[in-house]
């Protein structure tokens, strides 16, 4: 056995089991970080694979951003796992057979299409050889419009994200400028007139 | 040798997990999304080993693409399960039936 076929049981094994208790652990928190940790022996299979960029990008991206974002949202929710949890072990023997055939029918296409007699790596890429660098020219030169419309459609996630979750609070010491801005004399300042009143001569 | 299969089975059984997770937590929005998470890294996976063994890193840029959906679809996901707790105080599927649907 090969390092890399070493590598490769490893974290697959590790990525199946992580995926495996995502899906079926009690707890929201544990199964975003089960997930953390699926996504990261995924990048390292990702690295034997030779897609070094992808492998950094899905741990940056993926275990720096959208986890740390899921996590947040799991912990300022208050859910009762009690009624979410119902009928979980009743889904579960269905939910079995249907993954399980699912899995035997892309297997078995899979293997007989691309078994070890079809197709065979490559060799490996001179150490030279900078996989940023190669994607950065075909996403530059080939896929320039779709890389266009790729950070077109970040830039309207970060806008539908704030104004679905913006909201004006009653309580909050919010102060509005545009109104600090338009006010005038009389509406802070009173002046009374009044009799001085007649005391002693200074 | 690692065979182009090992990898592609890898990603059915990825997939596959994913799939009874959609089964499984039908009642929460959260697991949901990560299940969602999953099925586009099994996907994922499928297209770079396709691009290592075809020697073509046209795959590769098909990834970096989903991998931007696949971010916003998970902001926006979010924002809106945000949005759906405040107004309703539950995240549970069989209770969002406002629309009659």
């Amino acid at each position: 056995m090969t390092f890399v076929q070493f590598c490769f049981y490893i974290f697959s094994a590790i990525l199946v089991f992580a995926a495996a208790m995502v899906v079926t652990i009690r707890n929201p928190v544990k199964s975003a970080l089960f997930l953390v940790l699926a996504f990261f022996s995924a990048a390292c299979i990702w690295i034997t694979l030779e897609a070094e960029f992808l492998a950094i990008v899905l741990v940056l991206v993926y275990v720096g951003a959208v986890m740390v974002l899921f996590l947040f949202v799991v912990m300022m929710l208050d859910i009762d796992l009690a009624v979410l949890r119902a009928g979980f072990a009743r889904y579960l023997p269905v939910g079995s057979v249907i993954a399980l055939l699912l899995i035997l029918e892309i297997a078995l296409v899979m293997t007989t299409t691309f078994g070890p007699g079809e197709f065979t790596a490559p060799g490996a890429h001179p150490a030279d050889y900078s996989n940023s660098k190669e994607l950065g020219r075909l996403i530059y030169t080939v896929y320039v419009y779709p890389f266009e419309i790729a950070a077109i459609i970040l830039l309207v996630a970060i806008i539908a994200a704030i104004a679905l979750t913006m909201r004006r609070r009653p309580d909050s010491k919010y102060i509005d400028p545009s109104k600090q801005v338009k006010v005038n004399r009389d509406d802070r300042l009173r002046i009374v007139k009044m009799k001085s009143e007649g005391g002693k001569q200074v | 040798m690692i065979s182009l299969s090992h990898y592609l089975v890898l990603g059915a059984i990825l997939f596959g997990i994913s799939v009874v997770g959609i089964f499984l937590n039908r009642k929460n929005v959260v697991i949901l999304l990560m299940s969602i998470e999953l099925l586009l890294l099994a996907v994922n996976m499928n297209f770079v080993a396709f691009s290592r063994y075809l020697d073509d890193t046209a795959g590769q840029v098909f990834v970096f693409f989903i991998l931007t959906v696949a971010a916003a679809e998970a902001a926006i996901g979010l924002a809106i399960l945000i949005v759906l707790f405040r107004s309703r105080r539950t995240i549970n599927i069989e209770e969002l039936d406002s629309l009659k649907g």
